[in-house]
């Protein structure tokens, strides 16, 4: 993990690693949402409304999974010094937020002619719903740190006492009674019939790579960023 | 010790810390926390009648009835270890089922029926396409 502290030797393979992830994403995301959305027969309970799973579930993943990216980067700065650690965590931050704004917004929509109701404060509603207040929360201590590019200490055990939401979000359905359904694909499988569940793989994976490639692009720009104050100030100094 | 190993200590000890106490916060809400009552629940809790709650189950098969007026539709909610007679006035949701979860916003009155002011239909987590669905249970109800 070392190896990457260099900023020169990350750079060198997030470079062309970007294009790569970015539009291996696109097609994935084409793939899965044209077949999701023409191909796949309907539920037979849901009817059409079960597509929105193939944008709710990637968007759930990335949100959930973009705080754990978080948790591991306050880790490695605290613990070990990673240089590029808080720039990744910061990097993170802005699409995991969308990304949990996403879920929430399909997820309201699909209750509505589901369920009967935009929103109720079961377990697992309100516990994403506090998912995307702690990244706002994250943006809004990262963007008050003076640490050009990274965060700070601060910031960093934040992220990392924020994670205690990620299993609570996990398990909530199992933990407590509530609307939203229990996990369709667990380790035993899949209950949701292959037909279905198919290009739900594709958007998944696809919205991931594109995560990646957004949270490459980001770091760049920062590192971008650093170069350009610290050439702007030994050009004042001289 | 070196620093960095003192450092990966102290988080580990943090980190421990911290998921015990939320563990614990997590299992004494867990009933506070629900966000419906079960049948079972509800009696076990001595529920009074005129309590707003959220009764949630699944509506019992062969129970579903109309009556004359046309609006109120009266079911039955169960767990499997109580069953609770519900009165609704209005219009339920689309995946309203028999044998299908159900949550009913009201309370009981005073003869033990619980009077709801609103029904949420609640989906499993089984996703399948009719063809499927029709082959495993004829539930006549495919659209």
């Amino acid at each position: 993990m070392h190896g990457f502290a260099n900023p020169a030797r990350f750079l060198r393979i997030a470079r062309p690693l970007t294009p790569w992830l970015a539009w291996g994403g696109v097609l994935l995301i084409a793939i899965g949402m044209v077949a999701g959305l023409f191909f796949t027969p309907p539920d037979y309970l849901q009817g059409e409304t079960v597509r929105i799973l193939y944008i709710h579930v990637p968007a759930a993943w990335l949100g959930m999974g973009g705080w754990t990216g978080i948790a591991i980067a306050g880790l490695a700065q605290l613990v070990w010094r990673h240089p590029l650690a808080g720039i990744a965590a910061r990097a993170i931050a802005a699409p995991g937020a969308l990304f949990t704004a996403l879920c929430l917004a399909t997820g309201s929509i699909w209750g509505r002619p589901a369920w009967g109701t935009w929103w109720e404060w079961d377990g697992r509603m309100t516990s994403m719903l506090v998912l995307l207040f702690l990244y706002f929360g994250y943006i809004a201590l990262a963007s008050a740190d003076d640490e050009r590019g990274g965060v700070s200490r601060v910031t960093a055990i934040f992220g990392l006492v924020g994670a205690i939401n990620i299993p609570i979000i996990n398990r909530s359905v199992v933990w407590w009674n509530t609307l939203h359904q229990k996990a369709s694909i667990t380790m035993s499988g899949s209950s949701i019939d292959g037909s279905l569940l198919w290009p739900l793989g594709f958007t998944t994976l696809g919205f991931s790579l594109l995560f990646g490639a957004i949270v490459l692009m980001r770091m760049r720009a920062s590192l971008a960023q650093i170069r350009v104050e610290a050439r702007l100030r030994r050009m004042a100094g001289e | 010790m070196k620093a960095k190993h003192q450092r990966l200590t102290l988080a580990l000890v943090a980190l421990a810390a911290l998921i015990g106490a939320t563990l614990l916060a997590m299992s004494a809400l867990k009933d506070q926390a629900a966000y419906f009552y079960s049948p079972g629940d509800a009696k076990k809790a001595n529920v009074a009648p005129g309590q707003a709650i959220r009764l949630g189950g699944m509506v019992e098969k062969g129970s579903i009835a109309r009556d004359p007026d046309g609006v109120t539709i009266r079911f039955a909610l169960t767990d499997g270890r109580a069953s609770v007679p519900v009165r609704f006035k209005g219009i339920v949701p689309d995946l309203f089922k028999e044998d299908s979860g159900a949550v009913a916003e009201g309370r009981f009155d005073a003869s033990g029926t619980f009077v709801a002011d609103n029904i949420l239909a609640k989906h499993d987590e089984r996703y399948m396409p009719p063809q499927i669905a029709g082959d495993m249970h004829k539930t006549g109800r495919v659209e």
